[in-house]
Parts: structure tokens; sequence; C-alpha cells
């Protein structure tokens, strides 16, 4: 990157693939639009006023991948009054507190997120209560904050608030395992303080009826270090959007992610990295596997340097792998620059079926075609797996992705 | 003691649009114990060649036979022929994402062996290769290739090829990309498996390369200039001489309009 006038860069290519022949379609880099500034979906302003936020009909560009009717009107105006269970599991010296009333809205927006949109918006004012897990400054856990999420029916809709706030320097693990049958909004707000380090974990292990709006916003902290994973396997409709901004110099945001759509189920994931801080980092590593008719999935990645954000680094990745016809992956990476002092940007997107090259590879050792497809698909979620480093919650998806692939004969 | 035969190969490369011919007739014969060098311009055909032999499915065969040991290996599978005895060292090594290089090596060996190797030799004997050729013991944890430098890409594939232990084996261009260093310590792994393998039934080598230099360390016993897409020229080790002085000047060109 050279520096150069006010550029305004903006670089994407929607990209979607409805699966059939062996090849599939597969892209490293993308499309670079020089472009006279545009209006951008990448400069979201939030409000928490309702009024702000119209229903949507679908046609709006964060809306148009997603099935409004499947929603059971969360966008719309259904009341959200119903119940899901939340358990926090938390060594001692982490406070935990259970919010309601006045002091449950003080806390919302502490990590500077503002609703983005109508459901997000309704559930700000709806959800009862604000769970709050505050880790102390300074303390250490290798013991993870255990977070249960649970329903039992689809019934009543409800929203759910939850702040987990790290103090500076402290290090923690937190774990949010979702499970059974939700019509939930949920917002998670996530603060990390200077050179505090977090790994938060979302599992998302929901029944088959499950419908589910996620919201995470996280503020990364001066020089502090962030993993935030979210495993999306089980559910109807789950969207996922995961946004991080930085509170000062040297924050570094690692976005990881797998999904596993089976026949019928929409899984998205939309990200959006807001750079106005110098010399931070960010790193997106998402990737999905889609078998059975009508499952889909769907990846956006926005990543915006602004003008302010020198020294920005920041990749991002979404690899699909499409493993029976008729399932359909986008992904859609889209990185827009308003400054030449970077140290890199860069993102690819691939979806297809299996990788022909990595195939071949292991073919011409000698080993036979159903054991090297094991290999690269178990490889191919391996290298997310890899990374998250929180042995039970990796144990446990690759148990899920076994399962999963046992469905195709794998 | 094993033969590959090559006999009027006639390829051609798939793309989007219709399939372009790049291999024009290739003639040629190996024998257990005797090494090849197949020596040629760029864009000659000689990596399409060795992605031929071992099948594959970018590339598409619409002429000539290949035998090894009178068995039809261009109706092999590619696993089959890898463990039927061929062995391809890739220009070009693929990275495998997740899929660790200890397991991937076991993997394979169970396959060619046609059993999985006992745990504690098969260790050892991994140990071994890997000092042999100089490469760090962590790497067995890594993907395959997966960040590998060129040169350590390289030494793997020898480091696969002394585990794999092929009747044939063809080196596409192992030596590019090598410092002097990494040059001799590969050039002595192929040394090193042609003489263990002589003691029983050898092996043939097929050594594509550009530069004579990697000729001073494994001797070839026979030269093939390659140019259009198929050999036009074969000689002994003088022929390699010749081509360090003088190029491949003298071979490009006449041959294709004589097409
Ligand atoms: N997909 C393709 N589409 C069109 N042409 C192709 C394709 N793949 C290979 N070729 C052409 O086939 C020819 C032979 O390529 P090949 O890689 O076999 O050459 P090579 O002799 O190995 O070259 P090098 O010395 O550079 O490794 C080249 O002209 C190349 O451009
Ligand atoms: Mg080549």
């Amino acid at each position: 990157m050279s520096a150069s006038t006010t550029p305004l860069l903006i670089d994407g290519a929607p990209r979607h693939d409805d699966q059939h022949g062996l090849n599939g379609h597969s892209h490293v880099g993308g499309r670079t639009v020089r472009s006279a500034p545009v209006e951008s979906h990448l400069h979201p302003i939030g409000s928490a006023d309702l009024a702000h936020h119209p229903v949507p009909s679908g046609h709006e560009e964060i809306w148009r991948f997603t099935p409004l009717r499947r929603l059971r009107g969360l966008h719309e105006s259904v009341p959200l009054d119903g119940d899901v269970t939340v358990d926090v599991t938390a060594p001692d010296s982490v406070r935990v507190s259970h919010l309601t009333g006045a002091e449950a809205l003080a806390i919302r927006g502490i990590s500077g997120y503002l609703p983005g949109d109508r459901p997000a918006a309704r559930a700000w004012h709806d959800a009862e209560q604000t769970v709050l897990v505050d880790v102390p400054p300074g303390l250490e856990f290798t013991e993870p904050v255990a977070i249960s999420v649970h329903g039992d029916s689809i019934q009543a809709a409800t929203a759910t608030h939850l702040v987990v706030r790290l103090g500076a320097q402290a290090q923690a693990t937190v774990t949010v395992s979702q499970t059974g049958s939700v019509t939930l909004v949920d917002t998670t707000e996530i603060v990390v303080g200077e050179g505090a380090r977090l790994t938060f974990v979302a599992m998302g292990e929901w029944a088959d009826d499950a419908v589910q709006l996620a919201y995470h916003h996280v503020k990364v902290g001066r020089d502090a270090t962030v993993k935030h994973v979210s495993l999306a396997f089980g559910g109807d409709l789950v969207r996922v959007a995961a946004t991080a901004a930085y509170d000062g110099p040297g924050g570094d945001i690692d976005l990881l992610g797998l999904y596993f759509a089976d026949a019928g189920q929409h899984l998205e994931h939309r990200l959006f990295v807001d750079h106005a801080v110098p010399h931070c980092r960010s790193r997106a590593l998402y990737k999905g596997a889609l078998q059975g008719k009508s499952a889909r999935t769907v990846w956006i990645g926005d990543v915006l340097i602004r003008k302010a954000a020198e020294g920005t680094d920041t990749y991002e990745m979404n690899r699909n792998l499409v493993l029976t016809a008729g399932a359909r992956a986008d992904s859609v990476p889209n990185l827009e620059i308003e400054t030449g002092e970077i140290v890199g940007a860069g993102h690819a997107s691939a979806t297809g079926r299996f990788d022909d090259e990595q195939l071949f590879y292991l073919l011409s050792r000698g080993i036979p075609a159903e054991v090297a497809k094991r290999l690269v698909v178990r490889g191919f979620f391996g290298e997310v797996l890899q990374r998250i480093g929180v042995g039970p919650i990796v144990d446990h998806a690759a148990e899920i992705i076994e399962r999963e692939l046992a469905i195709t004969g794998m | 003691m094993a033969t590959l035969q090559i006999r009027d190969l006639h390829v051609s490369v798939i793309t989007d649009e219709a399939p372009i011919e790049i291999l024009r007739g290739v003639d040629l014969t190996i024998s257990s114990n005797e090494t090849h060098a197949i020596m040629g311009p760029n864009g000659s055909g000689k990596s399409t060649l060795a992605y031929s032999l071992a099948g594959h499915p970018k590339y598409r065969v619409t002429r000539g036979s290949v035998t090894l040991d009178g068995e039809d290996v261009l109706g092999m599978t590619v696993d089959a022929r890898a463990r039927a005895g061929l062995f391809l060292a890739m220009q070009y090594p693929v990275e495998v994402p997740g899929v660790s290089t200890s397991n991937f090596l076991r993997t394979a060996a169970t396959a060619v062996r046609g059993s999985a190797p006992p745990v504690r030799t098969w260790v050892k004997e991994v140990k071994t290769a890997m000092t042999d050729l100089d490469i760090d013991p962590e790497f067995a944890e890594r993907s395959v290739n997966e960040g590998f430098s060129g040169g350590e890409k390289k030494r793997h594939e020898i480091l696969q090829l002394s585990l794999l232990k092929p009747k044939i084996a063809i080196l596409d261009e192992t030596d590019s990309g090598l410092d002097v260093d990494a040059l001799r310590v590969v050039a002595e792994g192929v040394n090193r498996y042609k003489t263990q393998s002589a003691e029983g039934e050898g092996v043939g080598i097929m050594l594509i390369t550009h530069y004579t230099r990697i000729l001073r360390y494994i001797h070839p016993d026979r030269v093939h200039v390659f140019a259009g897409g198929r050999i036009v020229e074969s000689g002994g080790p003088d022929l390699a001489d010749e081509l360090e002085s003088s190029g491949y000047v003298r071979f490009v060109g006449a041959p294709a309009a004589a097409l």
C-alpha cells in the first residue's frame, strides 16, 4: 500500500455459489474498485431509538441474505417476553450480577455498542435483565467462565443482554453454550481492558427449531488481545453479527468461526471490524461446510480502515466446503481503506467442493480417495480448531463435526 | 527390476476453453538403477509429463501408452499408481492445512506398504530420515507444507521419497529454489535412496531440471533434451555439458516446426 491523498478503496465482490460441479469456485484476492466516495454500508451509525429502525423489507443491504419470513416477527413487533435460562459458572473472584430495571438499562452500551437494526434495538429495550460478568483487573484465570443459555420453547420470543468485562491486564476465557429451543435476540457486549487477554467462545448447539439473532460487540482495549469464536451448528435460522472496535493502539483481535449447515438450515455470520485507531491488528478466519438440500450459509466480512488508523494490519479469510448438491454458500469480503499508511490489508474467499490440488497431493502418495477426503475435510476444520485453543470446546466441536460428517457418509 | 515404458504419449491440458495439446509423442524407457535427466526450456512440457504420469486430473492423455512392468499405468487411479511404485516429487508441493505432516506420512506409508508400520520402528525411521535431510523434527507437527519455505518443501518431498521407497521416482525441479547447501543435502538424500534401493530392486529416476548444477551431485546415465512437448535429443552425460555451454537454442523452434 502506498500513501496517496484520501483514497477510498472498496474491495469486495459478492460471491455466491450454487454447487453442482466438482470444482466449484475459488477466489483469492478480490475485485478492487477505486471509486468516488460513495455512501457505504460500512459506516453504520447505531441508535437505541426504535423510531430510527423501521421494519425491514428484506431489500436492505444488511438483510438481503436473510429470509425474514423465518424470523417469527423478531424484526417486526412480536413481544419479546418469553423465557430462556442463563446460568453462569465462574471462579469466585469473578463478579457475576443479574441486573434488572434501571441498572440493567444503564450499563447497556458500555462497550460503545448501539443497535444497528430493528431487532437489536427492540432487544435493547425489551431484554429484562443484563447479566454482567466482571473480571477484576490483573486477575488471570485458566478455568473458563462457563455461561449456558437454554430455552425450552420457540413459542414466546425473548431477548437477553450479556456484558463481559475484563479489567486491565486480566486474562480469562469465557464460553457460552447455547442449547434448546428459542426464538431469541441476544446481545453480548465485550469490554476488554488495557493489556487484557480474552478468549470468548459462543457455541451454538440449538435444537432444529431455534431462531436466533445474535449481536456481539467487542471493544478491544489498548494492547489487549482478543480471540472471539463463533461456532454455529444447530438451529433453523441463526444470524450472528459480530463487530469489533478498538479503544487504543496495539489492540489485536482474532475472529474465528466454524459452521456446519444441514438441509434447510440458514447460518449467517456478519463481521465488521472498525479500524479507527492506529497500529491495531485484526484477523478473521471462518470456515463452513454445507450438506443437504437448501442448506444455506452466509458470510459477510466487512473491514473498514479509517483515515486515522495508520499502521493497521488486517486479513480476513472465509472458506466454504460444499459437500452435497443443492446447498448454497455466499461469501462476501469487503475491505474499505481510507488511508494508505497501513501494514497490510487483504482477504480471501473460496467456496467449492474438495480442493482438487490437496486431494491430488494426498492421492499421489498412495492414500486411497476415501481416506484422502477424510483427511482434507478434517484438516479443513482442523485449521480453525487448532487456533481456538480451548481444549474441551475443541474436542466437543470436533465431535459435532464427526457426527455431521457421518450424515454424508464420511 | 522395474521398467517404466512411455510410448508415443500425447497429452492435452484441460482448460476452460478447448484442451491444449502439450505433449506430442514422448518416448522414454526408464529401468531400475538408471537415472535419466530431462532438460528443457520453460514451458516445454516437463511438468506436464510428470503430472500425466502421476495421473493429475487436469491432463488428458489423447494417445500413447505408459506401462510399469507391463501393467497399464494410465488405467490406474492416482493412488493406485503410487501404490504400484510411482512417486512424483512435485515442482510446487501443495499445502494441506490442518493435516499434520506426521499423520500424513504415516497414512501414506500405510497405504503404500499395505499395512501400518509398527509404531516404534516407524517413529525411529521418520526421525532418522528427517535428520538425514536436515529437517527440524518440529516439522512433523506442522501442517503438510504449510508455511514451509521453498527449500523446506523440496526437502519434504525427498523425505517422502525415502519413506515411500518407490520403484520409479520422478523428481520435477527438485533443485530449483535451493541454495548450494540445501541442494547438496537434497542430492545426498536422493543418492542415499539410490544406493539403499540398489541392494534390492533398485530405483529408476527421472530427474527433471533446468540446470546442470544438480547433475554434479546426482549423476545421470542418460540426458534427454525436452522441447515442444517431446524428447528431441538423447545422449550421455556429455549432452548436459553441451547444454551448459550453449543452452537450448539449437533445440528450440526447429522440432516444433517439423511437426
Ligand atoms: N491450464 C493451462 N492453460 C493453458 N496452458 C497451460 C495450462 N497449463 C499449462 N499450460 C501450458 O503448458 C505448457 C507446458 O507447461 P509445463 O508446466 O509442463 O512446462 P515446464 O516444462 O514444466 O515448464 P517450467 O520449466 O517452467 O517448469 C506451457 O506452455 C504452459 O503455459
Ligand atoms: Mg515445470
